[in-house]
């Protein structure tokens, strides 16, 4: 059969052996070499590698508790100054409103004054306006009587009469009583 | 016999051979040989990607370190889950486990290279270790108390004995089932890539069939590769959990 020719051409003494695996001779090399290369890696891991994980891990580990515990810590400050900013803020109202308050009282006290000025001022204005209405109604009474004497003194003129001045003041006089 | 008249030539088991590295036929315990070679491979890609990849310590990792990180973190976690607090202590002995194993099937999926863990010798060494280091512990922290994990207490009393057969013929077959598991599936998959990289040289265009094949294998190789070693680790705390942890089975 070619195949088995070439297995042993190719192998030498590949023919006899069948799987390399179960070839025993190799054994002895194998577990050597691998257990050579076993105790390298064991010794770069134990001795180098893995202890600067671990280091690095922890570090890790406690650089990120380290920044939580001062986000937490920045937090409860933030919530302090929020809470102090509210305080402030509502004392700040209070004073306004404390401040319109005396505002208001003080404008109205002057208003009370202004209008207590202004009512004096108006009183002595109407007093004054009174009077000069009084004046003027007595003058016209007076301009009423001068007014019907001349008419009258006029009309019996009109009538062909003669006026008798003194008559008619009297006349006048009489009536406007009446 | 027509095709291989042709010139197939299959050949899966020959990339398995250990051959002297230096050329020469004598194959003494301390000849440096292919699988030498790769062995040494894995120790320096091993050393480099923990020893430089730890080197920056910095707090926001880059790529390298960030890699280092996530197999001490998965394998400190494996440990801390499954075999508990007082199996903290093997957690180095796992770390060397796992990234051995991890590393050697990944390089030897690479074209031309060589999978130590593709050998029954190397698989065997490393479960053999675990089940002596399993048996010393667990005597060592329970003292004959050991042997209780074989007798099922929760078991009614007649069938006690025959599950003591039972428990002690599988504990017992532990090794061997641990070595073959990983050393048959790193070599299945490679001898199944070269039967196919075999069948691609002879049938001229239709070659793109096994080539299409074998870039599909090679990329569920990739998946075993990591899955063999996860397995080989986290069976290895299972067994660590008999011999230091309080649960029985």
């Amino acid at each position: 059969m070619a195949t088995t020719e070439t297995v042993a051409g190719a192998a030498g003494e590949a023919a006899q052996k069948g799987m390399p695996q179960l070839n025993f001779a190799t054994w002895p090399n194998q577990i050597f070499w691998l257990v050579v290369a076993l105790v390298i890696i064991y010794f770069v891991l134990t001795q180098i590698a893995m202890p600067r994980i671990a280091a690095i891990l922890a570090e890790r580990k406690g650089t990120i508790g380290n920044d939580l515990a001062a986000a937490e810590e920045l937090k409860s400050k933030a919530r302090a100054a929020e809470k102090a900013y509210n305080a402030a803020l509502e004392q700040a109202r209070g004073e306004a409103a404390k401040i319109i308050a005396a505002t208001k009282a003080a404008i109205q006290k002057d208003l009370d004054v202004a209008l207590a000025a202004a009512d004096v001022q108006i009183g002595a204005k109407a007093a004054e306006s009174e009077k000069r209405i009084a004046e003027i109604r007595a003058g016209a009474l007076e301009a009423v009587s001068d007014v019907a004497r001349d008419t009258a003194g006029a009309l019996v003129e009109a009538l062909g009469g003669h006026a008798d001045a003194g008559a008619i003041a009297a006349a006048v006089t009489e009536r406007l009583k009446g | 016999m027509t095709v291989a008249d042709q010139g197939l030539v299959i050949d899966p088991m020959h990339q398995f051979q250990i051959v002297p590295l230096f050329g020469g036929d004598t194959l003494t315990w301390y000849t440096p040989t292919n699988q030498t070679l790769w062995l040494g491979v894995a120790v320096v890609v091993i050393s480099a990607l923990m020893i430089v990849g730890s080197s920056a310590k910095a707090v926001i990792p880059g790529r390298t370190q960030s890699i280092s990180e996530l197999l001490y973190t998965f394998i400190h976690n494996m440990v801390e889950e499954v075999t508990g607090h007082e199996g903290a202590k093997f957690f180095p002995y796992l770390m060397v486990l796992f990234t051995f194993i991890v590393t050697s099937n990944i390089l030897g999926l690479i074209p031309g290279a060589f999978a130590p863990t593709s050998h029954i010798a190397v698989t065997a060494v490393l479960a053999l270790a675990v089940f002596l280091t399993v048996t010393l512990v667990g005597f060592w922290n329970k003292g004959i108390g050991f042997l209780g994990m074989f007798w099922v207490s929760s078991a009614p009393l007649v069938l006690r004995p025959v599950l003591a057969a039972i428990e002690i013929i599988s504990y017992f077959v532990r090794p061997l089932s641990h070595s073959i598991r990983l050393g048959g599936n790193i070599m299945a998959g490679h001898a199944v890539m070269k039967v196919f990289a075999g069948f691609a040289g002879v049938m001229g265009l239709a070659s793109i069939v096994p080539i299409a094949a074998i870039a599909t294998i090679y990329g569920l190789e990739l998946l075993v590769a990591v899955v063999q070693a996860y397995v080989f680790t986290i069976l290895t705390c299972v067994y660590l959990r008999d011999a230091v942890g309080q649960a029985h089975h």
